[in-house]
């Protein structure tokens, strides 16, 4: 900064304001062209972002204002009349309460055991590869594949069932029950994505210096400990992580409701991305739809500012 | 770091310019595309429908190209209306029968009365009345219903001989083809071979619109003529609903929920669909019949399940859609769409027409469950918001779907979901 803001050779030869100040030369300054051609690296990024992102935002705000039904053409500014309508739903809360339940058991399920996996696949033992390889592999299958599949096993004559009647129990009809349709969705989903966040625990613990260990050793920690005082607090910064981007996906989970419940049974598992998809594409409703969405953006953003104010309690490095 | 006035100028006009070249297919006077979203992938019916649109091209210079664009079936309407959300509506569209009302009613469609019968030799008085029914709003037509097809029962004879049971037309014949003694034979089947009895096809205890094809018998309906009043929670539909669940959980006739059973693979001894199924029995390994549905209390029957085409209002270009309609739909064109549709024109409901296209069934086959009963059919139920109706009725039917259900109650409260829906 300052030496772009003092006066070159050149400027101060050629240049005087009436106050006798310095001012900067009009010409291209190495800084000058430094900054455009900063600005023309962002500038794709920059621009795909408000066109695909921040323009988007602002109409889901103003459609949010307006009622919109596409079949018939109207489209009309209503005020708040779809906020009112919001407040007043009677399938909003029960649309809570099951996005709730779901992101709560989502998180803690997903988070839990990729750590658990992540330290257990830490060992240098042989075969971890394989292992890592294995609970990896599903990130990498197209999700409404890996739906599907699990649509056909946990049918009530489905592979799941058949598994556990091979060893003498009955399953339940996973997907016609309100909670083991909810624990089924939940279960679908962590295994799907828990190898994303057991990898992220796997490079923060090899992060880890050896040295913590050994020391603590000496002081006699045992193997409990040493994971308490030593691992939890050395990768609180990748825990901080994981679970933002798992409370954040875990409340935009559509895909896997839409195929193997539907949202049902009832509307036991009706999450609110779910709830939105059916009031703005199946009920044309896309006023509506839009002050769904905004009611998910704050819901997101308020748990995202939370958890990020919350890292200066539990987050090493962050005082 | 300061962003200067400039800096920024310079970072837009770094970026593509794309945005002013961001606009709509320019309307001048020269030839039009006309666009038809349809449901069907199938090579044959994609092949008929571009000979139509070929021999209209011949003739009209104006229309440049049209274009058949498949959409998957499952959430057509919604893909459908999205398209239409993005100002990227197309001219036709195929319609589904449960969401003709929010088509019809609500100013989607262009009127194609005056169009139809201005068209030479179109013969709009062909047209049967219970085929159009649905399709109009006011005396004025809105869509054209180019598949009337009757629901009817396919019979897999081997499964049922298995179980030592009659067959379909056996019962028939006898004036015993009823549900009551269907059910029987399913859990006949069901018990001696393993076998399921009866699927009602694409309910899956989801699409309960499809069980439509059985309540009929009992003389229930989901709601009033006039769509104000619920209809679940009368005595017809709980006594053909009781039915149902005695069938599925004590008779075990038809398959429980979360099961799959494929009749066409042979898995099942009876299947309830529509006549273009046949197809898929081309290659079977196994005795089949078709039949009509079977009687239930309140005697003979029949449903039928439609599919419209019409022009969207908001189309680029409705009036040469309007003009490419009445071709696509004028006797000759009917006729050639009867090879996979059943067409709603009197005198082409025939069993020489229908059986061109469907050559896998008899000439008596299509005489008793098509050309009979679609005068009389009931269509598949359908209401102005059809979508909301359709999702309350569904998350309200769950509970019924166990072994235990109080079926009255669960239905009651069916009426509960849905009553403000109808007094909309």
């Amino acid at each position: 900064m300052s030496r772009a803001d003092a006066p070159t050779a050149e400027t101060g030869r050629r240049t005087r304001r009436p106050g006798g100040g310095p001012r900067p030369r009009k010409g291209w300054t190495a800084r000058r062209r430094d900054l455009l051609a900063g600005y023309l690296f962002v500038a794709p990024q920059l621009l795909g972002s408000v066109l695909f992102v921040l323009v988007p935002l602002a109409l889901v705000f103003w459609y949010s204002f307006h009622e919109w039904n596409v079949l018939v053409g109207s489209f009309e500014f209503t005020g708040t009349a779809n906020y009112e309508r919001l407040a007043a739903d009677p399938a909003l809360p029960g649309v809570l309460a099951a996005t709730a339940t779901f992101s709560a058991g989502l998180v803690a399920l997903n988070l839990s055991l990729a750590l658990a996996l992540a330290v257990l696949l830490n060992q240098k033992l042989r075969g971890t590869v394989v292992f890592r390889t294995l609970f990896f592999s599903p990130v990498a299958v197209t999700l409404v594949a890996w739906t599907i599949v699990w649509r056909f096993l946990l049918q009530d004559d489905g592979g799941v069932n058949g598994l556990l009647s091979a060893i003498g129990t009955d399953g339940p009809n996973w997907l016609r029950g309100e909670t083991t349709a909810m624990i089924a969705v939940i279960v679908v989903q962590v295994l799907k994505n828990v190898g994303l966040n057991m990898v992220l625990f796997l490079a923060a613990l090899q992060g880890v210096p050896h040295e913590l260990y050994e020391a603590s050793m000496l002081d006699g920690a045992g193997r409990w400990t040493r994971f308490r005082r030593i691992t939890v607090p050395m990768i609180s910064p990748t825990i901080l992580l994981t679970s933002i981007i798992t409370v954040v996906g875990s409340l935009q989970v559509f895909a896997q409701i839409d195929v193997l419940t539907g949202g049902g049974p009832g509307t036991s598992t009706t999450v609110l991305v779910y709830y939105l998809y059916q009031n703005a594409f199946q009920f044309h409703d896309f006023g509506y739809g839009a002050t769904l969405s905004v009611l998910l953006f704050a819901i997101v953003l308020v748990l995202t500012v939370v958890q990020w104010q919350m890292r200066r309690k539990w987050v090493v490095h962050e005082d | 770091m300061r962003i200067t006035r400039r800096t920024m100028v310079a970072a837009a006009a770094a970026s593509p310019i794309a945005l002013a070249a961001c606009g709509g297919e320019s309307d001048d006077d020269g030839p039009v595309t006309l666009r038809v979203t349809v449901w069907s992938a199938n090579e044959d019916h994609l092949a008929l429908l571009n000979g139509i649109a070929e021999a209209y091209l011949a003739d009209h210079p104006e229309v440049e190209a049209i274009e058949f664009d498949p959409l998957p079936f499952e959430g057509y309407t919604s893909t459908l209306t999205t398209q239409i959300a993005g100002d990227n509506a197309p001219d036709l569209a195929w319609i589904l029968e449960n969401s003709a009302p929010d088509f019809v009613t609500t100013g989607a469609l262009v009127p194609l009365g005056d169009k139809l019968s201005s068209t030479d030799g179109y013969d709009v008085d062909d047209l049967v009345p219970a085929a159009t029914e649905l399709w109009r709003h006011d005396d004025e037509l809105y869509a054209y219903p180019f598949s009337t097809s009757p629901f009817a029962m396919f019979v897999n004879n081997d499964l049922l001989a298995e179980a030592g049971q009659p067959t379909a037309a056996e019962l028939a014949a006898s004036g015993e083809w009823t549900w009551e003694r269907a059910v029987e034979a399913g859990a006949a089947v069901r018990a001696q071979t393993g076998a399921d009895g009866i699927v009602i096809r694409d309910f899956d205890y989801s699409g309960w619109d499809n069980l439509s094809t059985l309540w009929t018998g009992w003389g229930a309906r989901p709601w009033s003529e006039d769509g104000t009043e619920c209809g679940f929670a009368e005595p017809e539909m709980v006594e053909a609903m009781d039915f149902m669940h005695r069938s599925v959980f004590e008779h075990e006739a038809m398959p429980g929920p979360g099961t799959t059973a494929d009749f066409f693979a042979g898995e099942a001894a009876m299947t309830v669909t529509q006549i273009s199924r046949a197809g898929l029995l081309e290659d079977a390994a196994f005795a089949w019949d078709l039949v009509p549905l079977p009687a239930g209390p309140a005697g003979e029957y029949s449903v039928i399940g439609q599919a419209g085409i019409g022009v969207l209002a908001v189309a680029p270009h409705p009036e040469q859609a309007a003009d490419f309609l009445a071709f696509m739909t004028g006797p000759e064109n009917s006729q050639k769409l009867a090879q996979y549709f059943p067409p709603p024109r009197q005198s082409q409901l025939t069993a020489e027409v229908l059986g061109q296209a469907n050559p896998l069934l008899s000439p008596e086959q299509l005489q008793t469950v098509v050309i009979d009963r679609i005068d009389e059919g009931v269509v598949k139920p359908s209401h102005t918001g059809q979508a909301q109706i359709d999702q309350a009725v569904r998350a309200a039917l769950d509970p019924l779907w166990t072994a235990d259900a109080d079926v009255e109650g669960v239905l009651t409260e069916v009426c509960a979901a849905i009553d403000p829906f109808l007094a909309r």
